[in-house]
């Protein structure tokens, strides 16, 4: 069924009784193509990216709970391309401009809303950085643009302009930035790898992975055995145990990061402002809540949700940009698994295995890129080769010292 | 989450700061090759469960500990102090 304007009328006038479901409940095969584990936004992208553009239908998502019950559904939204290193650059840009074709191409509106996305600065030398961030924005074909302080008046009003700690410089805009609903996502690329003939198999975890002589040749699940010569590991947030199952270490460290969202407000905020100095960052959803968020909690956890002292802190820095917040009252916090490298960059790459495929550690940059991660580990996966968008995202990088600092905070995996 | 210094008593977790995982006391020897040395700062267990990790006292005594967690409940299961391991501080 094709999803339109008319198909709503028409369904209106017949009391809605011909939607129907939105993608099969298949039971496992025995043996598969390809299959992915994960049935996430990155996982279902991986899926439908191998269906579309490399015509593997017979191909399987293993998903342990139901489809997007993962950090697809519990980030705070965020789509950019705004990032400076090269591997990075190009591959967030590449994400970018398939999230502005994705609505058209899964025929789901994913409601992405380019609104723009400011980076505040708040000293001579974090302009400087802004300045430089821009250019190798701009040269890598992306835009962005340098906003002063008359502009952000202008544009942001409710910021408080008067305060001496961290006095507010200018910001750097990316105007084709935004937000998207994150569920969407999910349901959008399982509904669309559906279609194509993908078997998106719910409650089935796996429990090993099966090789000989250094390849893989199957899956363990808790619903049976299943065959594959291909298998990508897409579950960050728990990549550590299912590469574990394949004997690997990865350099990964589990991380919990909280984000928050208050009632539902009139529009008051109409971009993703991120504060420079605070690691803080906020946006309005369409039903009004403010969605906001700050850094991790800083030492490895499993547990869903964060402390008090980051809720305290995020609150803080919240409040010290925007005083008016202090009207707002906060509806619910909640807390998402972050794979951390030790570079703050992610991995989509080949292992010692054969045909077994990783794709993981997203940090906490994970929801924008679910588009180009999709693609990019498909292109792995059916090719064999890396993708050149995302050909650095190596996982033996850190051994062999090409690591991508973007923030350059050095290599322990909770300063990312 | 509170965290019991075995010099201070049971303190707030703001008092402490957090570098890794117990991974970073085993630094290999001098000639190691770059595998030891890539396991010991990148690669990790990194278990849901009970972990062993590193915390400093930074705005107590200035000690190191080394801490068993859960990291899936966030129980703090016992806290002991680096120096006082056999072979102390690495």
């Amino acid at each position: 069924m094709r999803y339109s304007g008319w198909k709503v009328i028409t369904e209106g006038l017949l009391g809605n009784t011909g939607w129907g479901r939105a993608w099969r409940d298949p039971a496992p095969k025995a043996e598969y193509d390809a299959i992915v584990i994960g049935g996430g936004g990155h996982g279902l992208a991986t899926a439908y990216y191998l269906a579309k553009n490399h015509g593997l239908t017979n191909i399987a998502v293993l998903e342990k709970g139901y489809l997007g019950s993962g950090n697809i559904g519990r980030n705070t939204t965020i789509v950019r391309a705004n990032y400076f290193l090269p591997g990075n650059s190009e591959f967030y840009s590449h994400s970018l401009k398939l999230w502005e074709k994705l609505e058209g191409e899964l025929n789901y509106n994913v409601m992405h809303s380019q609104r723009g996305h400011i980076i505040l600065f708040h000293s001579d030398g974090q302009r400087d950085a802004a300045v430089r961030r821009g250019n190798a924005i701009v040269n890598q074909g992306d835009d962005a643009e340098l906003l002063s302080v008359a502009q952000l008046k202008d544009m942001l009003p409710y910021l408080d302009y008067n305060q001496t700690r961290f006095p507010i410089y200018g910001g750097l805009i990316q105007r084709r930035a935004g937000t998207a609903r994150h569920d969407a996502v999910a349901w959008g690329y399982a509904r669309a790898a559906d279609k194509l003939g993908v078997d998106l198999i719910q409650n089935c975890e796996v429990t090993g992975i099966d090789t000989v002589d250094g390849k893989v040749v199957g899956v363990q699940t808790t619903r049976g055995p299943i065959r594959a010569k291909k298998v990508g590991m897409v579950v960050a947030g728990r990549s550590s145990q299912v590469a574990a199952m394949a004997g690997m270490r990865l350099p990964i460290e589990s991380h919990v990061l909280q984000a928050f969202v208050t009632e539902g407000l009139k529009p008051v905020i109409d971009h993703v402002v991120s504060y420079g100095m605070g690691h803080f960052y906020i946006s309005q959803s369409d039903k009004g809540g403010l969605v906001f968020g700050g850094d991790i909690d800083m030492y490895s956890s499993y547990a869903s949700r964060g402390n008090l002292p980051m809720v305290e802190h995020v609150m803080e820095a919240g409040m010290t940009l925007m005083p008016m917040l202090a009207r707002a009252r906060v509806l619910r916090s909640w807390g998402g698994i972050m794979d951390m490298t030790p570079d703050g960059s992610p991995i989509i790459d080949k292992t010692h295995i054969d045909g077994l495929f990783v794709d993981a550690g997203w940090n906490y940059g994970g929801f924008k890129a679910a588009p180009a991660s999709g693609w990019c580990m498909a292109h792995l996966m059916a090719t064999g080769q890396s993708h050149e968008v995302a050909r650095r995202f190596r996982l033996d990088r850190f051994r062999t010292g090409h690591v991508m600092d973007e923030e350059g905070t050095g290599s322990q995996h909770n300063l990312h | 989450m509170r965290l019991t210094c075995p010099l201070c008593g049971p303190r707030d977790r703001r008092e402490f700061y957090y570098s890794g995982t117990e991974d970073y006391l085993n630094r290999p020897p001098e000639g190691a090759s770059i595998e030891a040395w890539d396991d010991m700062l990148h690669l990790r267990t990194n278990p849901a469960g009970v972990t062993k990790d590193l915390w400093y006292h930074e705005t107590g005594c200035g000690s190191w500990l080394l801490v068993t967690r859960n990291t899936v409940t966030h129980a703090v299961l016992a806290t002991e102090l680096v120096a006082a391991r056999k072979g102390g501080a690495a």
